[in-house]
């Protein structure tokens, strides 16, 4: 780790805007980590030809006083993001070699606020998944490793590439995609912040489809004020995505202000699940302690239907993705193994290009579509959604925000959970309930395990409230002070 | 419900046949339903798609408004209500013309709900036939199969394309009704601007659903004969297919409900699937798009706007203009040639108009194979002529030679009397001298007409004659009834 890859984004900003650093310095330098980082495979496609020109042409212009607000700083790209001319594949065998003409809207947005493109980061094929372990590039290793075991460990999913480049210190952040807490449990795993906004405060045009009314893009940084920097470029309306959402995007970073005394956080009992472990509970009781004790007032609240979310979750997510992965069909784009006649052809190509959790997933999603399924799967499910969200609903009439751990466990061996999906599945018990009712939720280092692993605590915000997530966020942060970093072995022979 | 007579005479009796009809109309709009994409006919394949109609990754719709306002306009026309809130869902299929792997369409919560519209029958009745519904959906690209030995190509610029599907209720017992039915959607559609019901480019095509059964009886199992692109074709497709399901029926067999092609070549419909091979839809609310919500202040301006439409002309052109039902009822029933008509009414005599546009003019367009739109007589022209007719400066006989020539040549009216000297005589003495010679040299045929008054038409055919057909009639017979003191 160099001088200039230690930086948070915000301290790297500072430099550059004193011009005591340039962005080819602070790109070379990020270049230069992520080409040493094979064993993380964290990038699957590293672009130092873009990364350079863009630098060169951030510093023309920090030097001609125009600088953007992330002018010049090296981020890294979840490849579920369109970018236009380098190729992007959801890390599946079906998109081939595709190399999108356009460019996703939230990667546009902080190119034009003058951020530099590394490269584009590893994640679960499609985003589906916990552990970053279905990527057609093969598994993205956590820079973490226990203190009683030198296995690797997953960087959690889907958007593992995100969290494990920014925990490695490959990239000042990075984009990625929470669908059902792609964002937040890796970053729990990897001792990261991943913030995913309020549905619809990002746009999805240009964003690789899973889950259409779940899937939202965010952040992952090592510190909540990078989120926030992030975010603020990030979001915004979008006329090409309907569903984002027209109002105006708050200046983050003008909500810490570090006060927040009388804010009411509620405790849900539900996520108090059977088989907790113990230094999950302690870290969940420690971080009430910080909040109460900078006098925020903690609320017991209940959230009755939480039980029922992480099955609705897998239908609603399965059912949405089974038809937006049917455009994957080897006839304009991406693979295609030919066949005898057309239906050969889309068996051929479908069965090759898809992987194991991909094919589950459109099987269980087809399946709960189906006539004589649907009402009782697919329609309950959305009635159970409706629920969850009034559950919120009704907590928020007496809290500002919630308190609960990001995931039930610290990270875990590549190829503990592979062959066992509801174990997997269970990875997202605690983030589901968030998307399912569209809010924002933020995920903070918060302790290490009794194996030296990192684990996070996660607040959940009003819908649109990301001021208040941030202002807490940000209180948190401090009392818990993280500051461990994993040891760097992976640059070793 | 009344008695039906167009009931079909089977071996065992007499057989009802009940006809619903699923109509898709391209919606006239510059963009498609869910792209900024061209729509324009015929354009070279592939020119007109963009990345949401080839369905690349991550690329979203967005709905037109200007086809939802098609849609609402098309429903009011239909007097049809509107739902101020309605769903897309996706319709789920693999196909190679279909990008997606899914059209949006609407299933159950449509923007147009329940309506009612009334078909002209030759017989000079009128009927009720009532909509079902009314929804806005995708349509599929085109797979092309003569391109290449062993592959198909696929054509997307029809990808996205909006389609309104009308669904009649199953109101209709012969093909007269379906193709009266047909074509007074295609009228109101006309009228309104929202479709241009042009079923050679497909832009108008129906599904029909048609069953039989015993008099008074349940209904029967039906067959959907799918994609029947004329007129013409759908009265053949319903001769054909009613006639084939009486005959399993009569040999004791029963109808499977399936879908059916017709073949105009062969002129029979053939099975295209069964229902056990029917696909499963998977119809559900499409996550990308929000429900559409229409506000009401918006359809009450789309009401205030709408044009007047076929049967409200009918109406006013017998009202106002003294036609006849009949000749309201042909005028009204094409929009361009009601376009026409009023053009060449305006400021002339209505009814001489009418006369002009359902004979002469639209004799000679049948007789040249010709649509209204190529004709080589404008409105302006015929109005013209219909003008000098009136004022006396031809007779309606010389008319009709002028109109030949214009009809040729596309020369003015007013030209062609010109340079060919066709102006009528209105001169009294020009006209009595013709009559004098004529008197002076016939002295016979006088005597005659004198016991016989109908003699008169010799002298009339004798004068014109003479005067090269140019002399006014009426004064012609004016003074031929004093000079010859009849």
């Amino acid at each position: 780790m160099t001088e200039l890859t230690k930086l948070t984004l915000a301290e790297a900003r500072t430099k550059l805007a004193a011009k005591e650093i340039t962005s080819v310095e602070l790109t070379e330098a990020h270049l230069a980590a992520a080409k040493a980082s094979d064993k993380l495979n964290a990038y699957v496609t590293l672009t130092p030809e873009v990364a350079l020109e863009m630098a060169a042409a951030s510093d023309a212009r920090i030097a001609k006083g125009e600088a953007g607000p992330l002018e010049g700083l090296p981020l890294g790209v979840k490849d579920l993001f369109c970018t236009n001319g380098v190729r992007t594949t959801a890390c599946s065998n079906i998109l081939d070699d595709f190399t999108p003409t356009y460019e996703s809207t939230v990667t546009a947005n902080l190119w034009a606020d003058g951020a530099v493109m590394l490269g584009k980061l590893n994640n679960d094929e499609f985003a589906m998944g916990s552990s970053n372990e279905t990527s057609r590039f093969g598994p993205c290793v956590n820079p973490w490793k226990a203190s009683d075991s030198d296995a690797n460990l997953v960087p959690g999913g889907s958007s593992g590439g995100s969290s494990a480049a920014v925990a490695a210190h490959l990239a000042l952040g990075a984009t990625a995609t929470d669908t059902g807490g792609s964002i937040r449990q890796p970053a729990s795993f990897t001792g990261t912040v991943g913030m995913k906004p309020t549905y619809g405060r990002c746009s999805r045009w240009g964003t690789v489809a899973f889950a259409s009314s779940l899937d939202q893009a965010g952040p992952i940084t090592r510190s909540v004020r990078d989120a926030a920097i992030m975010l603020k470029s990030m979001a915004g309306h979008d006329e090409k995505d309907t569903t984002s959402v027209d109002i105006d995007v708050p200046d983050y970073e003008a909500a810490f202000t570090g006060d927040i005394r009388g804010l009411k956080i509620g405790i849900p009992k539900e996520y108090r699940v059977e088989g907790m472990s113990d230094e999950i509970e302690k870290l969940w009781t420690q971080g009430i302690a910080w909040l109460k004790s900078a006098g925020a007032e903690i609320v017991d609240v209940s959230l009755p239907h939480t039980k029922y979310a992480l099955p609705a979750y897998y239908i609603v997510a399965p059912a949405e993705a089974s038809s937006n992965l049917a455009r994957y069909d080897g006839v304009r784009y991406g693979l295609r193994v030919h066949g005898d006649d057309i239906t050969d052809m889309y068996e051929k190509t479908r069965a090759e290009g898809f992987g194991d959790e991909v094919r589950r997933r459109v099987l269980i999603g087809t399946y709960v579509l189906s006539a004589g399924y649907y009402d009782a799967y697919y329609i309950k499910a959305q009635k159970i959604r409706t629920l969850i969200a009034q559950d919120f609903k009704q907590a928020y009439e007496k809290v500002d925000l919630l308190l609960t751990p990001t995931a039930p466990s610290p990270a875990f061996a590549i190829g503990e959970k592979v062959n066992d999906p509801l174990s997997m599945y269970l990875n997202d018990v605690f983030t589901v309930p968030v998307n399912l009712a569209g809010l924002p939720g933020i995920s903070l280092p918060a302790g290490l395990s009794s194996n030296g692993l990192p684990l996070g605590l996660q607040l959940i915000g009003r819908t649109f409230d990301e001021e208040t997530l941030l202002r807490a966020a940000g209180v948190l942060e401090e009392a818990a002070g993280f500051s461990a970093e994993p040891s760097i072995w992976w640059t070793e022979a | 419900m009344s008695e039906n007579k167009n009931l079909i005479e089977g071996a065992t009796g007499s057989w009802e046949i009940v006809m619903g009809l699923e109509i898709h109309a391209q919606v006239a709009s510059n963009a498609k339903l869910f792209s900024g994409a061209p729509t324009e006919f015929g354009a070279e394949q592939n020119s007109q798609v963009s990345l949401v109609d080839a369905a690349l990754p991550g690329m979203l719709p967005v709905i037109n408004e200007e086809c939802v306002q098609q849609a609402v306009r098309t429903g009011l026309g239909l007097g049809a209500e509107i739902h101020l809130r309605s769903v897309f869902d996706r319709k789920n299929y693999f196909y190679p013309d279909l990008p997606q792997g899914y059209q949006i369409s609407q299933f159950k919560d449509p923007i147009v709900g329940e309506g009612e519209i009334e078909i002209d029958l030759k017989d000079g009745s009128v009927k009720r036939v009532g909509i079902e519904r009314l929804h806005l959906e995708q349509d599929a690209g085109k797979s092309v199969h003569d391109q290449h030995p062993s592959m198909s190509f696929v054509d997307l610029n029809r990808s996205g394309v909006a389609l309104m599907e009308i669904v009649s209720k199953p109101d209709m017992r012969c093909a007269e009704e379906a193709q009266a039915y047909v074509k007074k959607i295609r009228s109101i559609l006309r009228y309104l601007g929202t479709c241009d019901g042009n079923m050679e480019e497909g832009s108008l095509r129906a599904d029909v659903n048609v069953s039989v059964r015993r008099p008074g009886e349940d209904l029967g199992t039906r067959c959907e004969i799918k994609n029947v692109n004329s007129i013409r074709f759908i009265g053949q497709a319903i001769e054909y297919e009613a006639r084939r399901q009486i005959d399993v029926l009569e040999d004791g067999g029963s109808i499977d409900q399936e879908t059916r092609l017709f073949d105009p070549r062969a002129g029979e419909t053939r099975s295209m699937r069964s229902k056990e091979e029917a696909h499963d839809y998977r119809y559900f609310p499409d996550p990308d798009l929000l429900p559409l919500v229409i506000k009401q202040e918006l359809v009450d301006k789309l009401r205030d706007e709408l044009p007047e439409l076929p049967d409200e002309k009918k109406a006013r052109f017998v009202r106002e203009y003294g036609l006849s039902p009949y000749d309201a009822g042909v005028l009204v029933s094409e929009k361009a040639s009601c376009d026409f008509f009023e053009a060449v009414a305006d400021g002339r005599d209505p009814k001489l108009a009418a006369n002009w546009v359902t004979g002469e003019f639209f004799g000679a367009l049948n007789k040249a194979g010709l649509q209204i739109e190529s004709s080589p007589v404008s409105a302006k022209q015929l109005g013209d002529l219909i003008e000098l007719i009136s004022d006396d400066t031809i007779s309606g006989r010389i008319a009709k030679e002028v109109f030949e020539i214009m009809f040729e040549t596309g020369d003015d009216p007013a030209k062609i009397v010109e340079e060919k000297g066709l102006r009528q005589v209105t001169d009294l003495g020009a006209i009595e001298a013709a009559i004098d010679e004529i008197i002076a040299a016939n002295p016979d045929k006088v005597e005659q007409a004198k016991e016989k008054p109908k003699m008169v038409g010799w002298f009339v055919g004798q004068v014109m004659k003479s005067t090269g057909g140019k002399a006014n009639p009426k004064s012609v017979n004016e003074l031929l009834a004093e000079k010859l003191g009849l």
